[in-house]
């Protein structure tokens, strides 16, 4: 019989109740305002109280309100149909909600039972199978969707029977499997998995060996993340934090994107299921809605949902990583979703830790990380997770706890910067202070190798040396005047200005400009080398200065045109001209 | 609020702090509002029997046998077209000398929209200043704050583009509004003729702090009322939100809440993302856009208060002394309005982004100079021509006085540019330079 209780005590949507009888940790709980049933979650348990976090408004409750335990902790819907979706924190589909207002105790099936899928098996009958190996597949719109032995299977099962090719909804019986003790279960196209649990069914995961190729330059030239990778993007407000993770999650070349927005602007959703069904697929040529799902817990929702938005949209990733895809997983932020850890640890009276954030923030947030990653599954295929998540940190001083636990566990770092952004430089990544680990892992490295060319990483770092030296100079120039400095000064500072103008920089809303694919990265950065390789020796710094920002100028004109256009070429041979003036 | 006969009435307090009150009660739901010996308040906490109440006008002079009287329900406020050209308090009560409102009760602070029924904002409210039509341009259902010194005259700017938008209704929530500038605005709405499409909940220095927590409520109840039930657009005006957060700690302080960052409770996302995230472009034609006031200390944007406000609201205002012309200027690097993209070049001329990003590229060049100058360093001719762009740059379009239409900016900055620079030093794209450099 189920567990239940009664509320006897309630700050805004921490919650004591008084149970009969068991609870566990994270179980969940409906607790009944006359008639609408709020779903909470257990946090804290102690002797006959439990405190509960409820996902819902808890304006109306009352102390003597009756509660229900269901028994298990939060789950995610597995099943086709997920794609194109949008759905809240709790993987309440959104689109199906009625009214224009989000109304408490309104849940909706993340997936609909109804439709047909077309099934063909992959097994036949007395195959041995584990926990995630491939069933069968249905097509979820251009993808073919595996259906899997739910990932809550434990040992090993033999194949009793597989359905025939045929049309079946996702609560038809699909398989049949047959334990080792010889109890039988049944498998149908959808299982649950409970979100804050890693899934694992796969055999082992291996160091990342790939890279990720987002078409923004100052991330694959310069800090390219892997396939299965991590990494993060601290910056303060108005530093262009979003518009870098929307061009990632328009150009990443996955398979899949999941775009959890978590205690953010409504706005930016909307900016992404309005144009993303317009937007096409760089890699594919499809529409970009037709790879993303949408996990979103906007700031005005109820704040306890932000921390399960997270873990939803990664168990989906992992989910869709099962079948052999690569996944892109985008959080924004991650710092309100620490917010909300710190009001629950809050209204709990915890001792705090640092900026009262709860003192095993840094825990939560490196096992959160470790759940993306590149993996070897069992029939040999390979998925990934890639995991790039934004921080936003109080006053843009990155010396704050949730920055400083990211960057522990997450191995690029993109560090916005205002200064930059004042200067409307972007994006505002800092080109000498963000890193990607990488860039020195041997793996990473034998890939850019093979795929750009050899040589390749002796360039990028040749590049950001040129940058980082510029800015010694720009300091000295700053401190000792234009005179006070040898003209080689100035011939330094400028080619990194070059560097940072040509390359670095990117119009993220120009068309063109927008996405340049490996092979157009590696021309321009060729073509940029290659000026700030020479020695100009010009006699006055005004005349370095105006020759140099020509040639930006040029380069920039060359950003905005098609890739080997005429108009393209055109510049290109106005560049040549303009070298001819100078150099040896 | 009239009592009702149902009500549950008691009276020994068991403890009082400057802000709250906790009593033994039966029955008392969350954030229900109650009248504790005659002042109004609602139900912050309960433990067993134990209900602690926040009451808004304070607790001076409150004895521990006050009568504590529970309504039953949380704030609500009656909405109907009566609230036009209506001045009300904290609590929705007229303090015109009115008659009270009639019309539908509605709950103040409910739900929120559900984002998939938002629409992309997309038409553009012109204001005629430059530093903000041209650099920071304003889209409805945006949500954007002024982040202004004390001695900057944001009200004033607010009240402008207020009366300038082209909008159904204005709603002015203000929260410890001196009284001086109550008075400003409703002779600001009343000369410009435009009583009777404004509603304003105003809660003066005058009055107990802790009331204006329910101003923004009240105002965005009668905002949803006029968007969503009218398929209006609606403008919302919040000044100053500094001292609603401040409002904020004080009650989380006498609650015994662990402060974080600058005393602010550490749930001040949440509170301020509550407010602003009301601003909404509705399908069916309705909006809210926001346009609210963060008053700093001496420009200091680190504080949780503004940087709180950043992260939620689509961009910011910053208005600033400009010492080199005396005017007061939109800074062009500190603000930012975040949806500009969706109108700029869409609803306004093609030329429209590059320009704004050469002009405020050529006018840090200009601080660049600036600097050096001020380091005593010599200047070069680019450094001289810059700084002389910038004083003319400030002066004709970032100064808060500038009202003209947005094709007429565009063509300053073009002369501007023709003025001082050659083409290639704007780094404006050639098809564009083309069509509109302004030679001589």
């Amino acid at each position: 019989m189920a567990t239940k209780g009664t509320v006897t005590g309630i700050v805004s949507n921490l919650v004591t109740v008084r149970v009969d009888g068991p609870v566990g940790e994270n179980e969940l709980c409906h607790i009944n305002l006359g008639g609408t049933m709020l779903l909470a979650e257990v946090i804290k348990v102690t002797g006959q109280n439990a405190s509960v976090q409820v996902f819902e408004s808890t304006r109306g409750l009352k102390n003597g309100d009756e509660v229900t335990f269901l028994g298990r902790m939060l789950e995610a819907s597995l099943g086709p149909g997920l794609l194109s979706g949008v759905y809240d924190g709790l993987q309440n589909d959104l689109t199906t909600m009625q009214g224009v207002f989000l109304q408490r105790g309104e849940y909706t099936d993340p997936l609909d039972h109804k439709k047909l899928w077309s099934f063909k098996p992959l097994v036949n009958p007395g195959a041995r199978v584990v926990a995630a190996d491939w069933l069968g597949e249905v097509m979820e719109d251009w993808l073919p969707h595996k259906i899997m032995v739910p990932f809550s299977f434990d040992g090993e099962y033999t194949v009793k029977s597989v359905a025939s090719p045929g049309e079946y909804n996702i609560d038809a019986p699909v398989a049949v499997l047959v334990a080792s003790d010889g109890t039988e279960r049944t498998v149908t196209m959808c299982q649950k998995w409970p979100v804050k649990v890693a899934v694992k069914g796969y055999k082992e995961k291996p160091r990342p060996s790939k890279i990720m190729e987002t078409g923004v330059r100052i991330i694959d030239t310069f800090n390219p993340i892997a396939e299965g990778g991590t990494g993060f993007i601290p910056g303060p407000f108005g530093c262009g934090k979003t518009v870098l993770q929307h061009a990632i999650a328009k150009q990443g070349e996955a398979d899949i994107v999941v775009m959890a927005a978590c205690g953010e602007r409504a706005n930016e959703v909307v900016e992404i299921f309005t144009e993303y069904p317009e937007l096409i697929d760089p890699h594919t040529g499809r529409k970009l809605m037709e790879r993303t799902v949408i996990i979103c817990n906007t700031s005005n929702m109820p704040v306890a949902a932000r921390e399960a938005s997270v873990y939803t949209a990664m168990t989906i990733c992992e989910y869709y990583r099962a079948m052999g895809y690569r996944c892109l997983l985008l959080a924004d932020s991650t710092s309100r979703w620490a917010q909300a850890l710190r009001e629950m640890s809050n209204r709990m009276e915890e001792l705090p830790g640092q900026d009262a954030f709860p003192v095993d923030l840094s825990a939560i947030i490196s096992n959160f990380y470790a759940r993306a990653g590149q993996v070897l599954l069992n029939n040999g295929q390979t998925g990934a997770v890639t995991f790039i998540g934004t921080v936003s940190p109080a006053g843009g001083n990155l010396k704050e706890p949730v920055t400083e636990s990211t960057k522990k566990a997450a191995r690029c770092f993109y560090a916005l910067e205002q200064n930059r952004a004042d200067q409307k430089r972007y994006p505002a990544v800092n080109p000498v202070e963000s890193y990607s680990k990488y860039l020195e892992y041997p793996e990473i490295k034998e890939c850019l190798e093979a795929t750009v060319e050899r040589g390749w990483i002796s360039k990028v770092l040749e590049a950001k040396n040129f940058v980082r030296r510029g800015k010694e100079m720009a300091e000295q120039i700053n401190i000792l005047g234009d005179d006070g400095v040898p003209m080689s000064y100035h011939e330094t500072f400028w080619k990194s200005e070059l560097i940072d103008f040509a390359f670095l920089q990117q119009d993220a809303f120009d068309a063109i400009d927008a996405v340049c694919p490996m092979e157009r990265q590696k021309f321009m950065l060729d073509l940029i080398l290659g000026i700030c390789r020479k020695d100009f020796n010009f006699d006055d710094y005004e005349v370095c200065r105006s020759w140099f920002k020509d040639v930006i100028n040029t380069l920039r004109q060359m950003n905005y045109s098609e890739y080997e256009s005429e108009g393209f070429n055109n510049y290109y041979s106005t560049l040549k001209q303009q070298l001819s003036q100078y150099g040896n | 609020m009239a009592t009702k006969a149902y009500q549950r009435t008691y009276t020994k307090l068991q403890a009082i702090t400057k802000a709250t009150v906790s009593l033994d009660a039966d029955g008392v739901a969350n954030d229900e509002l109650a009248l504790v010996g005659g002042r109004l308040a609602q139900v912050v906490k309960t433990k067993d029997k134990r209900v602690t109440l926040q009451v808004f006008a304070g607790t001076e002079g409150i004895p521990t046998d006050s009568e504590v009287s529970f309504f039953g329900e949380p704030p609500t406020l009656k909405v109907s077209d009566q609230l036009s050209g209506r001045f009300f308090n904290a609590y929705g009560k007229p303090r015109d000398g009115g008659p009270e409102v009639e019309g539908e009760v509605r709950e103040a602070g409910g739900p929120s929209v559900n984002p998939y029924k938002r629409r992309q904002p997309s038409e553009l409210i012109p204001t005629g200043i430059a530093g903000i039509d041209l650099n920071n341009t304003l889209v409805s259902g945006q949500k954007i704050p002024f982040f202004a010194d004390p001695d900057q005259p944001y009200n004033q700017v607010m009240a402008d583009v207020a009366l300038r938008a082209d909008v159904d209704k204005i709603i002015l929530g203000g929260m410890g509004l001196s009284n001086d500038d109550y008075l400003f605005f409703r002779q600001a709405f009343e000369s410009a003729g435009a009583l009777d499409k404004i509603v304003s909940f105003v809660n003066t220095t005058e009055e107990p702090p802790v009331e204006r927590l329910l101003i923004p409520d009240m105002a965005l109840t009668a905002a949803e009322y006029f968007a969503v039930d009218k398929n209006e657009k609606v403008l919302v005006l919040l000044t100053d939100m500094t001292l609603y957060a401040d409002a904020l700690s004080i009650v989380s302080n006498r609650m015994d809440q662990i402060p974080s960052k600058d005393s602010m409770p550490g749930s001040l996302y949440s509170d301020l993302a509550k407010i602003y995230e009301k601003a909404v472009q509705l399908p069916d034609g309705g909006s809210i856009t926001i346009i609210a006031v963060t008053t700093l200390n001496d420009g200091d944007i680190t504080h949780a208060i503004p940087d709180n406000t950043g992260y939620i609201t689509e961009g910011q205002l910053f208005l600033r002394a400009d010492s080199d012309t005396g005017c007061v200027i939109v800074d062009p690097f500190r603000s930012l309005s975040r949806l500009k993209q969706l109108v700029q070049g869409k609803k306004t001329r093609e030329d429209h982004s590059q320009v704004m990003n050469a002009g405020v590229r050529l006018y840090a060049d200009a601080q660049n100079a600036k600097t050096k100058l001020q380091n005593g360093f010599d200047l070069s001719d680019y450094d001289l021509r810059c700084l002389d762009y910038a004083k003319d740059y400030a002066r004709e379009l970032l100064s808060i006085d500038v009202n003209i239409t947005i094709d007429e900016m565009l063509d300053t900055a073009w002369r501007l540019f023709a003025k001082y620079f050659s083409p290639a030093e704007t780094g404006i794209k050639q098809t564009f330079i083309d069509k509109y450099w302004k030679a001589d």
